[in-house]
C-alpha cells in the first residue's frame, strides 16, 4: 500500500511506507536507520528489539509497522532524550559493566526505563519482573540488576582514570563500553550498506538426504528480481572449509548428499526485500530423504553408511592419555565407583544470530562480520575464493556473543562467493532458526568411569572414556577429543590415569567449540565420582578435593610438573567457610517434612590456556605517533569478554604510560597482526604477554631515543617525550622525529607463543603453558515432589594468577556461572525439534541467584603480570558443583542433562521405589 | 477488499472488521505475538484484518451481570482493571504470560483463538465458565469457552467470525481463585503444566464450589470435574491437595515433547492443581 505511515519518532515526526505488516524492528533497522533496535529472534522471546510505544514496552519485532501510526516510539537513540532516567540508565551500565558484547544492552536499558518511568525506588524483584523479557547470555544478569537499582538512586560509580603503572589491578570500566550503551556500537548486521544484495540459503530440511537441483529457468522467471542463484559450481576455489586446517571437510555448497538438516545446497541472491519475502519452497531441488545416523552408537555400528570416506567407522578422532597401570590399581583398590554420564547439545544462544558482509574492492574482497577469528576467517575463505589468504581483508564487527561458535565460518563464504561474483556489496543474516540449525553446539557427551581411592582418603586411579558426538563435519572436534583425556582427572593428582575418547561423525548439526572444549562435559563425570567416592570413604567432599588437588609439584595425569601458579587448593579452601556455613543452613532447613529439601555441592577444575600442544602466537603492534598518543594493534577480538580493556591495562603497566595516552587500533587484519582467536582462554595469557612484550619494548625503545639508561622515567606531555634520570631530564619533541611505514616515530611488534610440548603417544608432555583454576560452591533447593531445582546462591573462587580487571573478572564468572546453571537445568538441543529460543531455554533474569566471586591470585610466572586466562574456566564446576547439591539434598544422582523436573522427578522417583 | 498477498486493512469500527472478513480469506491479527513467531524467515500469505485499532473492542466492562473482555484487550489491561478477587486466577495468568512486552501487546482474545495446549489463558477461564462471543455479519454467537476449542490448535471459529468478547458471569463475592504455573525457567516460559482454581466457601467454611482446569497436560485445558465434586463439603482445616488422587486427573492426555515426558505430567499435574487449589482455598490475596 502507497499510504505513508507515519507516527513520532524519538520527538521527531517520521513517515515511512512499504508493507504495513512489516516488523517495526525492520522498518527502524533497514528504512529508517535506527540500528541500535537489535532483533535476535523475530518471536518476541529475546527482547533484544524492545522499544517504547507510547510509554509502554514492546518488542518491535512483534509489532506491525502499521500499529505504530500515531503513536510515540522511543528507540536506544532517543532514551536520553525521551526518558527520564535514561541517561543515568547508560552511566550506571557502563560504570557496572552491564554491558559485556553490548547486543542486549539497549532492550535492557528500554525496559529499565520503562520500569523507573512508572517507579522511582525499584526492589530487585521488581527489577527483575520488569527485565525478564530481555535475554543476556554474557553477564549473568547481577550487573545489570545492580545497574539498574544504581541508575534509580543515583549511586553511580565514577572511576578515576589510572596513573601511569597503576592500570593492570584497576578495576575500570571497558574502555569501548560508550557505544555499547548508547547504540552506536555497530554488531554484524548493523552496518550493511543500503545496496547491499541480501542472501538466502537453501537448506536440507532432512537430517540425510540426496538432492537433485532442478531447472531454475522457471524459478528465476516467477521471481524476477533474484539476481542469482548461487551453488557448488560458483565457488571459485576449493568447495570445502574447516576450522583446523588438517581436517577440513566441510563444503560451503553440498554436492550429492547432505549429511545434517539444515546443510546448505545453494543460495538466492537479490534485493533484500525480495529475498526477505521469497517463497523458497518453490526453488528448484528434489529431495531423496535418506536414513540418518543421529547417535554414536548407529554411526559405529559395523553396517553404518560412512559420512566420509576418509574417516573409517565415522571415526573422526581419537584422543588418549594413560600413566602408571591403571588396572592393577583400581583391582587392588580398597574404594572404588564406577559411574555413566550423558550430556546434550547444547547451543550458544548469543543473542546476535550470524551477520555480515562483504565487497569486492578490485582482485581483493573485504569481509565485514561478527566472529572470534579473524585471520582464520581469512585463511578459510581465501582458499574457498581461490585467493592468496593477503587478498582477503576481514573487518571484524563488534561481536554480540560468540562463546567458540564464532570461530567457525558461518556467513563468511557465501558473502564472500556472492560479491565475488556479483561483484556488488552482499550481506547475510541469518534467521534464529537458520542458526541453531547450523552453527556448531557443544558436544554431547557419553561417558563411563571408574575412580579408585584408598581409605585414608588419597586418589589412586581412574579410568575414563567418552564419546563425543561430533555431528557431521570436523569443525573443533579434534580439539574436543584432545582436550578432553587431558582434564578428565580434574585438577587432582591422580597416579594411575587412563582416559580415552572418540569424536564420532553423526548426521546432526556439527559440534565444535563451546566455552570449555568437552570439559564441562567430563567434569559432570568426574565431580560427581568424586563425591561418590567421598561418600563411599566416609569422608567430607570439600576436604577430600583438598586433599588430592594438585599442587606446583605433583604432577598432572599428562605428568607436567607445574613449578609455580597451581591455586587450586587455595580455590578449594576459599571455599571451607562457606561448605560448613550452607551444609549447616541446609540441615537444619531439612529437619522440616517438607517437599522442599536444600543440598549443597561443590567441584573444582582445571583448564589449559591456548591450544593444546600446538602453536598459538600472538603478535602485538604498539606505535609512538607523532601527537605523542599511542596506537595499540589490540588483535584479541572483543567478544564481549574484555579484551579490548585487559590486553590495553597490560600494554599500558609495561610501557609505564597512563592507559588514558592508548588508541585502540582494531583487530582489522588489514591493520593490525594475528593475535589468533577468541578462545580457549588464552587472550588475556597469550596475547596479554605479547603486549607486555611490546610495551617492554616499546619503552626500551624510548628510553633509547632519549638516549636514557633503563631505569629512567617515562612520561608524554604537550607532545614531548620526557625523560627523567636522578641528574637530568631529557625532552624529545615527537613531532620532529622521522617516522616509520605505519607513521610511528615509534614501533614494536612482539610475539608471544606459550611454551609447549608435544603429548607422546601415552599423552604425556605440557600441553600447556599455564592453567586456570577454580572451584563452585551450589546451594539448591529440590521441589522432591515437581522434580524443579533453584539454585539460591553459588560461590565462585578462581585462581586468575593476577586480577588484571577485576570487574571484568566478576563479569565473566557472573556470565559463566549462569551458562553452568543453563547446562546443569535445562539446556538441551534435539536436532531437527526447537530451533528457536522459546523451546531452547536459556536462562532469564530470574533464573540466576545471587554470585560471590573469590579472586585468588596464585601468579603464574608464565604470564603477563602473572595473570592467567579465565574465560572458559568460570563455566566449568558450575554444573557437577549444582548435581553434587541436587545429589544432597534429595539423594537422586543426575547422571543426564540437563537436569530438568522431568528427569530429576524421575531419579527421585526411582529411589523412591527402592 | 482487495485480493492477493500482503493485503491489510486495518478498520475503525467493527461494521468494517466483520466486512472485511467476510469472505473467510483472512486472518483477524491483532497482538502478533503469536502470528509473528509463527513466520520468522517467511511472509504471511492470507490477507490481514488488523482489529486493534477498532473501537469498543478494547477493556474490560461490568455491566452489573457480566464481565466483558472486550476482543483487543491485553494481559496488560486485565492486570489493571479493577476486578473482584474471583479474577486473581486470570490475573495471575497474565502475569505470567511470556514477558511483560508480550503481556502489553498478547490480547486474551488472541491466546484462545491460537488455542494452544499451553495457552495460559484457558484454564483460568474455564474455572471462571467463561463464555466467548463470535461475532460475523451473519450475526453473533455465544458459547461456553469449553465448546470454543475443540481439540489441538483447533476452535470453531468461522473463517469469517472475530472473538469480540469473552464473557464471564458475576462470581460469588467469596469466590477466590488462583493461578500456578510450572516452567523449566522463571520468566518467559512455556509451561510444562499449568492450574487454575476458584473455590468459594460457605458460611461454615466449607467448600461449596470448587473449579479446577488443568493446562500443557491435554490437547485443550482440561476442567477435573470429579475432583470438584469431591471438594464439596471439605473443611477448613484439610486442604484441597490433600484429597487429590491419580483417578481425579484421568480425562488428561498429556504427550512427551521438548519440555516433559507425559508421564512426569501427569504427575506434576496433581501437584499442580494441588497447589492452585490449596491458594484458592487459603486466605485470599490481592496482587
Amino acid at each position: 500500500m502507497a499510504d505513508a505511515i507515519s507516527f513520532t519518532l524519538n520527538g521527531a515526526v517520521t513517515a515511512c511506507t512499504g508493507s504495513p505488516m512489516a516488523r517495526l524492528s525492520d522498518v527502524l533497522r533497514h528504512q529508517l536507520g535506527k540500528t541500535g533496535t537489535k532483533t535476535g529472534c523475530d518471536a518476541g522471546d529475546c527482547g533484544a528489539c524492545s522499544v517504547l510505544i507510547d510509554g509502554d514496552i514492546a518488542c518491535a519485532c512483534l509489532v506491525p509497522v502499521a500499529q505504530a501510526e500515531g503513536t510515540h516510539v522511543v528507540t536506544i537513540e532517543g532514551l536520553p532524550q525521551h526518558s527520564t532516567m535514561g541517561e543515568r540508565l547508560q552511566r550506571a551500565f557502563l560504570a557496572r559493566g552491564a554491558a559485556q558484547c553490548g547486543i542486549c544492552t539497549p532492550g535492557m536499558l528500554m525496559a529499565a526505563a520503562a520500569l523507573l518511568a512508572r517507579e522511582k525506588a525499584p526492589t530487585r524483584d521488581m527489577i527483575a519482573d520488569a527485565l525478564g523479557g530481555v535475554l543476556c547470555r554474557c553477564t549473568g544478569y547481577a550487573k545489570i540488576i545492580a545497574a539498574v537499582a544504581d541508575a534509580a538512586s543515583g549511586t553511580i560509580a565514577a572511576f578515576e582514570e589510572p596513573g601511569a603503572g597503576h592500570a593492570v589491578g584497576a578495576a575500570i570500566a571497558r574502555l569501548d563500553g560508550q557505544p555499547k550503551v548508547d547504540g552506536t556500537e555497530a554488531f554484524g548486521a548493523d552496518a550493511i550498506p543500503r545496496d547491499a544484495l541480501w542472501i538466502r540459503a537453501i537448506r536440507s530440511p532432512f537430517h540425510r538426504a540426496g538432492f537433485v537441483l532442478g531447472n531454475s529457468t522457471a524459478f528465476l522467471a516467477s521471481n524476477p528480481q533474484i539476481v542469482r542463484i548461487l551453488t557448488a559450481a560458483d565457488i571459485p576455489g576449493r568447495n570445502l572449509f574447516g576450522a583446523i586446517p588438517a581436517f577440513a571437510d566441510q563444503p560451503v555448497f553440498a554436492t550429492g548428499e547432505t549429511r545434517f538438516k539444515g546443510e546448505a545446497v545453494a543460495a538466492v541472491v537479490g534485493p533484500r526485500a525480495i529475498i526477505e519475502a521469497l517463497d523458497i519452497s518453490g526453488f528448484p531441488v528434489t529431495w531423496q530423504e535418506l536414513p540418518p545416523l543421529l547417535t554414536p552408537q548407529q554411526a559405529v555400528a559395523a553396517d553404518a553408511h560412512q559420512l566420509h570416506a576418509n574417516r573409517p567407522g565415522n571415526i573422526l578422532v581419537r584422543g588418549r592419555v594413560a600413566r602408571g597401570d591403571v588396572e592393577a590399581a583400581l583391582a587392588s583398590a580398597a574404594i572404588t565407583v564406577e559411574g555413566q554420564f550423558e550430556t546434550g547439545f547444547v547451543e550458544h544462544a548469543y543473542i546476535e544470530p550470524e551477520a555480515g558482509w562483504a565487497r569486492r574492492v578490485g582482485e581483493r574482497i573485504e569481509i565485514t562480520v561478527s566472529t572470534q577469528s579473524p585471520y582464520l576467517d581469512r585463511d578459510d575463505t581465501a582458499a574457498i575464493l581461490g585467493l592468496a589468504p593477503e587478498a582477503v581483508r576481514i573487518i571484524p564487527s563488534a561481536c554480540g556473543g560468540g562463546f567458540g561458535s564464532k570461530l567457525d565460518l558461518s556467513v563468511q563464504p557465501f558473502v564472500a562467493v556472492a560479491a565475488w561474483v556479483t561483484g556488488r556489496p552482499c550481506a547475510m543474516v541469518f534467521s534464529r532458526p537458520e542458526s541453531i540449525q547450523s552453527t556448531t553446539k557443544r558436544h554431547p557427551a557419553s561417558m563411563r568411569s571408574r575412580m579408585a581411592a584408598t581409605r585414608e582418603g588419597d586418589l589412586v586411579a581412574m579410568d575414563f572414556e567418552g564419546d563425543f558426538n561430533t555431528g557431521a563435519y570436523s569443525s573443533w572436534g579434534p580439539t574436543v577429543a584432545n582436550r578432553v583425556p587431558v582434564h578428565a582427572s580434574g585438577p587432582y593428582a591422580v597416579p594411575h590415569y587412563r582416559a580415552q575418547s572418540r569424536a564420532i561423525l553423526t548426521n546432526c548439526v556439527s559440534a565444535g567449540a563451546f566455552r570449555g572444549f568437552g570439559v564441562p562435559q567430563t567434569v559432570i563425570a568426574q565431580e560427581q565420582m568424586l563425591d561418590m567416592l567421598a561418600e563411599k570413604i566416609g569422608f567430607d567432599a570439600l576436604e577430600f578435593r583438598i586433599r588430592n588437588a594438585l599442587t606446583d609439584d605433583t604432577p598432572t595425569v599428562t605428568g607436567q610438573v607445574m613449578g609455580d601458579g597451581v591455586g587450586i587448593r587455595e580455590c578449594l579452601v576459599a571455599l571451607r567457610f562457606d561448605w560448613l556455613r550452607a551444609r549447616k543452613d541446609a540441615r537444619n532447613f531439612n529437619l522440616g517434612s517438607g517437599r522442599l529439601r536444600r543440598g549443597v555441592g561443590v567441584a573444582g577444575m582445571f583448564y589449559g590456556c591456548g591450544n593444546t600442544s600446538l602453536p598459538n602466537p600472538s603478535t602485538i603492534r604498539f606505535g609512538l605517533k607523532p601527537d605523542g598518543r599511542l596506537s595499540l594493534h589490540q588483535g584479541a577480538v572483543d567478544i564481549g569478554q574484555g579484551s579490548n580493556t585487559v590486553i590495553a591495562q597490560i600494554a599500558a603497566d609495561a610501557v609505564g604510560l597512563p592507559l588514558a595516552l592508548i588508541d585502540l587500533v582494531s583487530a582489522d587484519t588489514d591493520l593490525s597482526p594475528d593475535c589468533g582467536k577468541s578462545s580457549a582462554s588464552r587472550q588475556t595469557f597469550v596475547t596479554g604477554k605479547a603486549a607486555e612484550r611490546a610495551g617492554l619494548a616499546l619503552r626500551r625503545a624510548m628510553l633509547r631515543l632519549a638516549n636514557a639508561g633503563p631505569d629512567a622515567a617515562i612520561e608524554i606531555a604537550h607532545g614531548r617525550l620526557l625523560v627523567q634520570e636522578p641528574a637530568i631530564i631529557r625532552a624529545v619533541q615527537l613531532d620532529r622525529q622521522p617516522l616509520d611505514h605505519h607513521g610511528y616515530v615509534l614501533c614494536t611488534e612482539e610475539t608471544f607463543d606459550p611454551p609447549t610440548s608435544p603429548l607422546d603417544a601415552n599423552g604425556q608432555g605440557s600441553p600447556y603453558a599455564v592453567y586456570g583454576f577454580g572451584a563452585h560452591l551450589a546451594e539448591v533447593e529440590v521441589d522432591m515432589t515437581l522434580g524443579t531445582v533453584k539454585v539460591l546462591q553459588i560461590v565462585a573462587a578462581h585462581d586468575v594468577g593476577r586480577a588484571i580487571n577485576p570487574n571484568l573478572i566478576e563479569g565473566q564468572i557472573e556470565g559463566g556461572v549462569a551458562q553452568g546453571i543453563g547446562m546443569a537445568l535445562m539446556e538441551e538441543f534435539t536436532p531437527g525439534r526447537g530451533e528457536n529460543l522459546h523451546d531452547y531455554l536459556i536462562p532469564t533474569i530470574g533464573d540466576i541467584p545471587p554470585i560471590r566471586s573469590i579472586l585468588v591470585e596464585r601468579p603464574s610466572s608464565v604470564g603477563p603480570f602473572g595473570a592467567k586466562g579465565v574465560g572458559e574456566q568460570v563455566l566449568i564446576p558450575t554444573a557437577p558443583a549444582i548435581l553434587n547439591a541436587i545429589y544432597n539434598a534429595s539423594g537422586a544422582r543426575i547422571t543426564r542433562t540437563p537436569a530438568t523436573p522431568d528427569r530429576v522427578r524421575a531419579a527421585i522417583r526411582a529411589l523412591e521405589a527402592t | 477488499m482487495r485480493k492477493g498477498p500482503n493485503v491489510y486493512l486495518r478498520p475503525r469500527s467493527m461494521e468494517e472488521a466483520l466486512d472485511a472478513m467476510a469472505n473467510g480469506d483472512a486472518t483477524a491479527f491483532c497482538g502478533g505475538t503469536d502470528v509473528f513467531p509463527a513466520h520468522v524467515g517467511r511472509s504471511l500469505a492470507r490477507p490481514v484484518v488488523d482489529i486493534s485499532a477498532v473501537a469498543g473492542l478494547r477493556g474490560v466492562e461490568f455491566d452489573g451481570a457480566t464481565y466483558r473482555i472486550g476482543g483487543t484487550t491485553t494481559w496488560s489491561d486485565v492486570l489493571a482493571a479493577p476486578l473482584p478477587l474471583a479474577f486473581d486466577g486470570l490475573k495471575a495468568a497474565a502475569r505470567e504470560v511470556g514477558s511483560i512486552q508480550i503481556q502489553n501487546r498478547g490480547t486474551i482474545a488472541g491466546n484462545l483463538c491460537n488455542a494452544s495446549p499451553a495457552a495460559d489463558g484457558v484454564p483460568p477461564l474455564l474455572t471462571l465458565d467463561a463464555d466467548v462471543e463470535l461475532r460475523s455479519l451473519r450475526g453473533t454467537r455465544v458459547m461456553p469457552l469449553a465448546a470454543f476449542i475443540t481439540g489441538y490448535r483447533k476452535t470453531v471459529l468461522a473463517p469469517d467470525e472475530i472473538l469480540s468478547a469473552v464473557l464471564v458471569r458475576v462470581q460469588p463475592p467469596r469466590a477466590r481463585s488462583s493461578f500456578v504455573k510450572l516452567g523449566a525457567r522463571r520468566y518467559l516460559v512455556i509451561s510444562i503444566v499449568m492450574a487454575a482454581a476458584v473455590v468459594e466457601r460457605g458460611h461454615d467454611g466449607r467448600i461449596s464450589k470448587a473449579a479446577v482446569a488443568v493446562g500443557a497436560a491435554s490437547a485443550v485445558g482440561q476442567r477435573l470435574s470429579q475432583l470438584e465434586r469431591d471438594l464439596i463439603g471439605l473443611t477448613p482445616d484439610a486442604a484441597p491437595s490433600s484429597i487429590i488422587t491419580s483417578r481425579h486427573i484421568e480425562a488428561l492426555t498429556p504427550i512427551d515433547d521438548v519440555r516433559a515426558t507425559a508421564v512426569y505430567r501427569l504427575e506434576a499435574a496433581i501437584a499442580v492443581a494441588g497447589a492452585a487449589l490449596d491458594l484458592a482455598a487459603g486466605e485470599p490475596s490481592r496482587g
